[in-house]
């Protein structure tokens, strides 16, 4: 008779670390640890070294100085006298209007240039082919210093739009002023505004009440009683906009739920539409909403909303650059949809329309998805590129001027680093989620 | 009755075709003016062709090749031309073209003290080495790119790495041959040991002997045949490296450099080993979460502190460090995709055939995925490539970061759209022709039907 029994049990050896794929694999593991353990153990060890060398103990204290220079476009409150740590706050401020601006822009030329270039229309696709390839192949940086180089050098100076026989006008109906120090178009402003909300510790000395200085951006800080303001305008078209877009999305979802019942999909369209535009309207007469048209007074235009050379050149580089990315992306995205899709949804009897926005474009989407968000990481990254044209964004502030003035290499690098690592990451999060819910529903 | 009819007995000659539907009228019809819409897009597509036609082709092509100055170019332009035209000036590229191409390269690096001047007796042909570099890189690169070249050009391959840096930099010969011997110590320590000690012993013993021949043997060793036989040409500083030069050799290294690192990190990444994976995904994304900008910061303000004391790299050598780091971590992303699209089956099937992880990897998987990746891996040659220029705001000279220096100069202050011209139009050749090898390359290693 047989008895089964265990196999001899192997005492183990210790040249079962290498020799046993069992065991390697922690072997491998820990040998790769300990290793890069040590190299960066080496590099702190230099560095503590080096900085002990220079006299420079890393610490983030100067982020609490005053930074002492001036930053040009600013969302929030900011003077020279304003710390570090918020000069560099104001700066990832700036990245992201331009990364936000540029991402419409870049996505609204790039759908379309992609649907063009796929047009029979002979001229218009190879148009689009040239403008694609142009783009794509010339670095982005010279497509920025260039962009800057026109708005420095086409536009006619302010001077030139002075005395009877001027050689430039201001265009579009007096509104909109296009000099070679920027483009002034018209400012909104509110007649009989609600005021700013103060937010924080508040505080009625005089110091503090002497600080406000009454200006009217979105939000202000006032660093004397370390109060914010927030604009009671601002807020009231926030919630307004989104009431009324909940409501709309509601009236939709009554229609779906009609068209499920009966088979008859009731007109909505003009319904949703007035129930966004007609409040919006109202409150914008209530609040007094003006527009301040610019006119030259003195050397330069004044009342307008001046858009800086820097930013109009970065956003107009940056966009047509990675516009011509995305048109690629949204091209390969329809080509990857197949004909019989197509003939399905007319055999269906839907129209062409709607055969694009119910049948190609849903499921174009998930091939252009992911490819897009990358180019919007690249947008935002290649934002950076600002330095060049003096656009003050977080490299413009935090590692430029503040490095070269508090000499805080190895703090404010690490730090800028850190903060484009996060927006990096959250906009991919944020992008992935999105793709999550659009794709495809498999069992 | 007689019954008469007529029954044709030969076919009846074809008709034409109508001229609205054949020819160019017909082609323009179906294509150009099918629709209200399209008629409307031809019609404003020809008037901004036109437009700009209109506007570049007299300027490009009506203009100055010969003067020393901006001001005497306009003037040129006006006795010509005529007092209202606008004409380009190409002349700037014409007077400055040598900078551009080389930077401040010297021109005659036989004698330190004879950068200027007439060349001195028996000197070298002007630029000889930055010029050798280039048609290194071709006779290096053509191999690889065309399998009907002769297979021994290979070896032009293998030398490159460790001519080219010398030829740029200078210095003693025994060098690079000391380094290149690092790697011939590996090999023979592999081949002869792992009989003896076993094969991981022997991989282990490759991996380790050249190591310490680098780090502390290699520069005694190459000191001490220069003093036995001198075999050296002239040192040329990092910083007067500039122009088109700069840009092709960070590149070039950049991309030779990215693909072996990146396809090593894209290996960690799909590994089953947590740690190694970990390690491989944070570099990564990192890598990839920054933009170039902040790593070329890194390199000239941090890397000398990363470094043990004493170290002095220069500027030129740490962007090339970074750059290739970047260009590594979007590699290893692209290399991914590859080995992701690969059928589970490949894996199986080499595991069935009793291979080992290497050789699947180096027999089934990587052939495969390297293919599949083609297209990526161009564009992120053409990538990193356009990314050089980014080095002139960390003030090295390359093409873009000359623009301004030329513009300081008082004989052509105010020159743009010429200098930026000819920038565009040089890394246009080089990215459009990479593109397009990428294309024939995918048609030629197609295998599906």
């Amino acid at each position: 008779m047989t008895v089964m029994t265990d196999p001899p049990k192997e005492s183990f050896r210790l040249s079962m670390l290498i020799y046993d794929t069992r065991y390697r694999a922690i072997t491998i593991q820990v040998v790769a640890l300990l290793g890069f353990a040590a190299f960066f153990g080496w590099l702190i060890w230099n560095t503590s070294n080096n900085l002990a060398a220079l006299g420079k103990e890393p610490s983030f204290r100067f982020l609490w100085e005053p930074a002492g220079y001036d930053i040009n476009q600013r969302l929030l409150d900011y003077n020279s006298q304003s710390p570090h740590i918020r000069a560099a706050f104001i700066g990832v401020l700036n990245t992201l209007v331009i990364a936000v601006l540029g991402c419409i822009t870049a996505t609204v030329i790039g759908v379309l240039v992609g649907v063009l270039r796929l047009s029979k229309n002979w001229v218009v696709s190879r148009l689009m082919a040239v403008y694609v390839e142009m783009f794509r192949n010339v670095p982005v940086l010279l497509w920025i210093v260039l962009a800057m180089a026109i708005m420095i050098e086409i536009p006619p100076g302010p001077r030139e739009f002075r005395g009877d026989n001027a050689t430039a006008s201001v265009s579009l109906f007096g509104t909109v002023a296009v000099t070679n120090r920027g483009i002034y178009v018209p400012d909104p402003k509110f007649d009989g505004g609600l005021g700013d909300l103060p937010v924080g510790a508040s505080s009625t000395d005089a110091a503090c009440a002497a600080y406000y200085d009454g200006s009217e951006g979105l939000v202000d800080i006032n660093p004397a009683c370390g109060t914010f303001q927030i604009s009671l305008d601002f807020l009231a078209i926030v919630a307004l906009l989104a009431g009324t877009l909940y409501i709309s999305r509601r009236i939709k979802q009554r229609a779906d739920d009609i068209q499920e019942k009966t088979g008859d999909r009731p007109t909505t369209w003009y319904i949703r539409l007035a129930v966004v535009v007609v409040p919006m309207v109202i409150l914008l007469y209530l609040l007094g909403l003006y527009f301040t048209v610019p006119e030259l007074k003195g050397f330069n235009f004044k009342d307008g909303l001046h858009l800086r050379n820097s930013l109009i050149a970065l956003w107009l580089a940056l966009s047509l650059y990675t516009a011509a990315f995305i048109a690629e992306i949204v091209r390969a995205g329809i080509l990857a949809i197949s004909k019989g899709q197509t003939e399905a949804a007319s055999a269906l009897g839907l129209s062409a329309g709607r055969t694009m926005s119910l049948v190609v474009l849903p499921q174009a989407l998930r091939v252009i998805i992911p490819p897009l968000i990358s180019n919007y990481l690249n947008l935002t990254k290649n934002s950076s590129l600002a330095i060049a044209v003096g656009y003050m964004d977080l490299t413009g502030t935090l590692m430029g001027v503040t490095l070269n003035q508090t000499g805080r290499e190895l703090e404010t690098v690490l730090l800028g680093m850190l903060i484009y690592l996060s927006i990096s990451l959250t906009i991919s999060m944020a992008m992935n989620w999105y793709n999550e819910s659009i794709k495809l529903q498999e069992r | 009755m007689s019954d008469i009819s007529f029954v044709r007995t030969e076919m009846l000659p074809e008709k034409e075709p109508p001229a609205s539907t054949v020819g160019f009228i017909g082609w323009a019809k179906a294509n150009l003016f099918s629709s209200i819409l399209n008629s409307v897009l031809t019609i404003l597509s020809i008037v901004l062709v036109l437009f700009v036609l209109s506007g570049v082709l007299p300027w490009a092509f009506q203009s100055v090749w010969n003067a020393s100055s901006l001001t005497e170019c306009r003037e040129i332009l006006k006795a010509t031309y005529g007092e209202h035209h606008e004409g380009a000036c190409w002349a700037v590229i014409n007077d400055r073209w040598v900078q551009l191409v080389f930077g401040f390269y010297p021109p005659y690096p036989v004698d330190p003290t004879m950068y200027l001047g007439n060349p001195p007796e028996g000197a070298w042909p002007a630029y000889f080495r930055p010029i050798f570099t280039f048609v290194l890189i071709l006779a290096a690169v053509a191999p690889v790119l065309f399998d009907k070249l002769p297979r021994k050009m290979l070896i032009i391959t293998a030398v490159f790495p460790f001519a080219m840096p010398w030829l740029m930099w200078g210095g003693t010969v025994w060098f690079p041959v000391a380094a290149a011997l690092g790697f011939a110590i590996g090999y023979f320590a592999f081949k002869y040991l792992a009989d003896i000690v076993g094969e991981l012993a022997g991989l282990i013993i490759a991996v380790v002997l050249p190591v310490i021949w680098w780090l502390f043997l290699m520069g005694p060793f190459a000191d001490l045949m220069q003093s036995i036989i001198a075999l050296d040409i002239p040192v040329v500083e990092s910083r007067k490296f500039g122009g088109f030069t700069v840009s092709i050799f960070i590149g070039v290294v950049a991309i030779v450099g990215s693909l072996p690192i990146g396809i090593v990190l894209a290996l960690g990444r799909q590994s089953d080993l947590l740690i190694v994976k970990a390690l491989c995904v944070g570099f990564i994304e990192f890598i990839r979460g920054v933009p170039l900008i902040t790593l070329l910061f890194v390199a000239s303000t941090l890397l000398n502190i990363f470094l043990p004391p004493g170290t002095e790299f220069d500027i030129i050598l740490r962007v090339l460090i970074m750059v290739t780091l970047f260009a590594s971590a979007y590699m290893a992303e692209v290399i991914r995709g590859g080995l992701a699209a690969l059928p589970r089956g490949q894996y199986e099937g080499a595991d069935s055939l009793g291979l080992n992880y290497w050789q699947a990897q180096r027999l089934i998987i990587m052939p495969q995925a390297l293919k599949i990746s083609i297209p990526g891996i161009v564009s992120n040659f053409i990538g990193i490539f356009k990314d050089t220029t980014l080095v002139s705001i960390i003030a090295i000279l390359d093409p873009l970061g000359l623009t301004n220096g030329i513009r300081a100069d008082a004989a052509w202050n105010g020159i743009y759209w010429e200098l930026f011209a000819f920038i565009a139009i040089v890394f246009f050749v080089f990215c459009f022709s990479m593109s397009r090898y990428s294309m024939y390359l995918e048609r030629k290693l197609k295998t599906s039907h």
